[in-house]
């Protein structure tokens, strides 16, 4: 029951990399303008709630596959 | 450069010596005044002093305050006080029983130090994250949301993989390795060496910590251990790579509190994780209300001795610990 524990570590680390670059390639770029002296604000409320939404379905995927992987283990 | 270099030798000696001085002192102080809990794993259930954890400090503060002292780095006391205020947090759990919400609330208070110095000092963090392969993303408001989460995090991550002998000291002293050794290659020299005591501190206190234990870390320890590596992977900007390097523990926990699905104490739990076998070694458990645990699932499929549990705890921890180092070369990797 070792070799599950290196994939699951794997895959997360794989994952790790991956939500990086989509959180680089969705907020890094995004720029609100229009609302005076509220762009700021209104730019990092938007970016914090991207952020937390995906993370969020980053724990859910990770979530997902820990079952899968760990499927027999966990039913035990 | 030679100087850095002096410095790096002279604190981690520090740190290494006065813990392996302390602890021996510390293991006869807490045996008189009867600081003792029962080591359930073991045969015939031994009694083995606790808490380690003022011994922990001291060989961290001895090293950080000396090196304060050479560089008056506003990270480096960010790194001390953060630590300082988590271990009382670990001591006060460790004298009186608290509820679980204590520890993850009172360690995010632990890291207000690090947001106050930070607006005094610009430069003890950075707003912004850095990823492998694609860059910065700065957020800095969500950031000073990362930090508070930060140091509970890693202090309960440690604390929660505290469960076997000489396991929590031994996992720090490869991960923290493994951090320091990232830290050189980000070419972040100054908190590298401040990382290093965190390290020399883990592996003589594993002299004493590892099986067959001598003493416990306790809370105090194992919090100490846990919130000056979310403390040095704050101040040093490698957050994704502290992380990675954590990641048997990380996985832990994660396994732990989707099984419990909510914040507890190991103490409150109704059935343990795994049992004994006759002849002493660790099974898995069949209780269907017991929590999975990165032991359970090591145990699955043969029961172990709590050595070689330890062992298999070690090497995911030098996997993890690759996976870190390459994470730090791919920091200068752009796609």
């Amino acid at each position: 029951m070792k070799a599950p524990i290196y994939v699951y570590i794997s895959i997360m680390w794989i994952m790790i990399i991956a939500g990086g670059g989509l959180l680089f390639t969705i907020i890094a770029p995004l720029r609100i303008h229009g609302f005076g002296g509220y762009d700021e604000i209104l730019d990092s409320a938007v970016k914090a709630g991207i952020a937390i939404l995906l993370v969020i379905l980053w724990v859910f995927i990770v979530s997902k596959i820990k079952n899968w992987i760990f499927h027999k283990q966990i039913q035990n | 450069m030679l100087d850095k270099t002096i410095a790096a030798v002279v604190i981690s000696a520090i740190a290494f010596v006065t813990v392996y001085l302390l602890t021996p002192i510390l293991i006869k102080t807490l045996e008189k005044r009867k600081l003792v809990v029962k080591d359930y794993n073991r045969v015939g259930g031994a009694v083995v002093p606790r808490p380690g954890g003022p011994s922990i400090l001291a060989g961290i503060m001895a090293s950080e305050i000396v090196l304060y002292a050479l560089y008056s780095s506003a990270a480096i006391l960010a790194i001390i006080i953060t630590t300082f205020l988590a271990f009382l947090v670990g001591l006060a759990d460790d004298r009186k029983v608290l509820g679980g919400w204590f520890k993850p609330l009172a360690l995010a208070g632990s890291a207000i130090p690090i947001i106050l110095l930070g607006i005094y000092a610009p430069g003890v963090y950075e707003s912004h994250l850095a990823f492998p392969l694609f860059g910065h993303v700065r957020i800095p408001e969500l950031y000073i949301a990362l930090i508070i989460f930060m140091i509970p995090i890693t202090g309960n991550t440690i604390n929660s993989i505290d469960v076997l002998n000489g396991v929590a000291s031994g996992f720090m002293t490869i991960a923290s390795f493994a951090l320091t050794i990232s830290l050189f290659i980000v070419h972040n020299y100054d908190i590298a060496i401040a990382s290093l005591p965190l390290g020399f501190v883990s592996l003589a206190f594993y002299k004493y910590h590892k099986f067959p234990s001598r003493i416990f870390p306790g809370d105090s320890g194992a919090l100490t251990l846990g919130a000056m590596y979310g403390a040095i992977a704050i101040v040093g900007h490698v957050e994704i790579i502290a992380a990675v390097a954590l990641l048997p523990a990380v996985i832990n926990s994660f396994l732990f509190l989707s099984s419990v699905k909510r914040i507890i104490e190991h103490r409150q739990l109704k059935s343990n994780p795994v049992e004994h076998t006759e002849d002493s070694k660790l099974k898995a458990t069949t209780h269907k209300d017991a929590p999975v645990t990165l032991v359970r699932l090591i145990v699955a499929n043969r029961p172990m001795t709590e050595k070689e549990v330890g062992f298999t705890i070690f090497k995911l921890a030098l996997f993890s610990a690759a996976l870190a180092i390459i994470t730090a070369f791919m920091m200068d990797v752009h796609i």
